[in-house]
């Protein structure tokens, strides 16, 4: 049982692989999109070259290369995929195979993020030969902990998205959900500047929202900045399971709906 | 062809695509709602330099703002006019029905790059001037020399549309051409801040020369600052003048490769 079930993964994850290494073009033009963290970077390590914030120049630049890494791999376009299926109909075709689609989906995510890899490795690489002030290699532990708390960003990020995927049943511009939450997203998880440099009001605001466990403290963890991991943990696993059961139900209610209309 | 049946065509292409937009109204109440918090996120992301003793590049806070608005109307006349075509071009390109444009007796870079609008980028427009009339209140500049701005800006909006529609000719060998106008979206973000706060060397130099900000928000709020030099204003000029020159002459260029290829 448990080797079937991880022979048909294995499977499953060669063909993700094979298909987005034929789409590799675009994935690395999707890196090179999400060069926001970069050009902040700049913006951010030159207005502190005066120390007028609590972090010093070079932890700023450590702070966006780490918001750059982090990205990269918590980075879902699952309702845009989605969508796209409902609207032309071509669920139809997965719905007849004895496979939950979100296999197929999860799968590609995950593939997807190893074909980014030598890019963002790369560029990565490049931000260090401009400040190579700023190298620096994370402790051991905080690494492996940095790579757990990722994980789960993924799955808890993955589960949200595709739960809110579920209202292509609904509406025929469902990612317009998703566009709502990026805005979100993009001032309160620290993107756009370290949490530190919020005014304490709005910071403690963030810490009520999901949104500075995907990037402002699995950031924290690789700077070796004291983290609230077990919290951290136990939030991103508390949306991600509170998105899967959501999705569960509005997934039953959706294929009801569905009418397998195609263009 | 005169002008005058030009803009007639304009009119009711316009027309017709803004009662076809405006059957998703839920649609135009969500990206309101996005566009209001871009522009509340990108003014606190924009006070958080200004924390203690900080600046951007020596601009103050309400300088900066200038910039920022110039960058956010900018970006909403993109959404409004230029990416709901960008679609339809890839579409045509694939499936071969470029063939019907290319033989309308009408000029076929003014027939893409104007068949559609949208007004989902609208409110951010209205943010955009929201942000240069409150900052120039409080900068108490002039009204004759926030007109002569308008010069620049003009410049800025041909400068950015021929880039626009450059990329767009790329569609005839490369239909993914989605993907690249992506990277220019993700690298024009830059153009939010003044040029002066990005640290120089590589930093301006990709963006004064290879992506151009620098001209398409920077000059514009110096000219209304009354801080420009000449030489800078007309390398503007010329920029717009070349680029927009060179839009065309690469569409003509890209048209002899298009083999009306039909799916």
């Amino acid at each position: 049982m448990l080797r079937r079930a991880w022979r048909k993964a294995l499977a499953l994850c060669q063909l993700s692989l094979a298909n987005m290494l034929e789409y590799r073009a675009e994935i690395y033009l999707w890196v090179l999109a999400s060069a926001l963290p970069l050009i902040l970077l700049g913006v951010w390590s030159r207005a502190a070259e005066g120390g007028a914030f609590p972090l010093t120049r070079v932890d700023f630049i450590r702070y966006f290369i780490s918001v750059f890494l982090v990205r990269q791999f918590s980075f879902i376009w699952v309702i845009w995929e989605f969508e796209e299926l409902v609207v032309s109909g071509n669920l139809s075709q997965m719905l007849l195979q004895p496979l939950n689609p979100i296999w197929r989906f999860l799968s590609s995510h995950l593939m997807e993020r190893v074909v980014r890899l030598p890019l963002v490795a790369g560029v990565v690489a490049l931000c260090f030969a401009l400040y190579p002030e700023a190298l620096w290699l994370p402790r051991a532990g905080d690494l492996l902990r940095a790579v757990g708390l990722l994980g789960l960003a993924f799955i808890a990020r993955f589960f949200l998205q595709y739960m809110m995927s579920m209202l292509s049943f609904w509406s025929e511009r469902a990612a317009a959900i998703e566009e709502l939450w990026f805005v979100v997203h993009l001032f309160l998880s620290g993107l756009i500047a370290p949490l530190d440099v919020y005014p304490e009001s709005v910071r403690r605001v963030t810490e009520l929202t999901p949104f500075p466990y995907l990037i402002y403290h699995p950031v924290n963890l690789l700077l070796g900045r004291p983290v609230p991991f077990t919290r951290a943990a136990l939030v991103l696993a508390g949306w991600g399971l509170g998105a899967l059961v959501l999705q569960r139900l509005l997934w039953k209610r959706g294929l009801e709906r569905y009418s397998a209309m195609g263009v | 062809m005169s002008v005058a049946r030009y803009l007639r065509v304009l009119r009711i292409f316009w027309r017709t695509s803004l009662s076809s937009e405006l059957e998703y109204r839920l649609n135009f109440l969500l990206a309101t709602l996005s566009s209001l918090g871009h522009a509340a996120g990108n003014y606190f992301g924009l006070s958080l330099f200004y924390t203690g003793t900080g600046s951007l590049g020596g601009w103050p806070f309400h300088q900066a703002l200038l910039v920022m608005g110039i960058f956010t109307t900018l970006s909403g006349l993109s959404r409004v006019l230029l990416t709901p075509n960008l679609a339809r071009i890839v579409e045509h390109t694939r499936t071969g029905t470029l063939d019907f444009v290319l033989l309308k007796p009408i000029d076929s870079q003014f027939w893409l790059s104007t068949r559609r609008i949208s007004p989902w980028g609208a409110p951010d427009v209205l943010f955009g001037l929201s942000m240069i009339g409150y900052a120039a209140l409080r900068l108490e500049l002039p009204l004759s020399q926030l007109a002569w701005a308008a010069l620049p800006l003009a410049g800025s909006c041909v400068i950015q549309y021929s880039l626009w529609f450059m990329l767009a000719s790329i569609s005839i060998w490369y239909v993914k051409v989605h993907n690249v106008t992506e990277v220019l979206n993700g690298l024009l973000a830059a153009g939010r801040y003044p040029i002066d706060a990005l640290p120089p060397g590589v930093y301006r130099f990709i963006f004064t020369f290879v992506v151009p900000v620098a001209l398409l928000t920077t000059i514009p709020a110096q000219v209304a600052l009354n801080q420009v030099r000449v030489s800078s204003l007309v390398l503007a000029g010329v920029f717009a003048l070349g680029a927009f020159v060179g839009s065309r002459a690469f569409w003509k260029f890209a048209l002899r490769s298009y083999t009306s290829a039909s799916s």
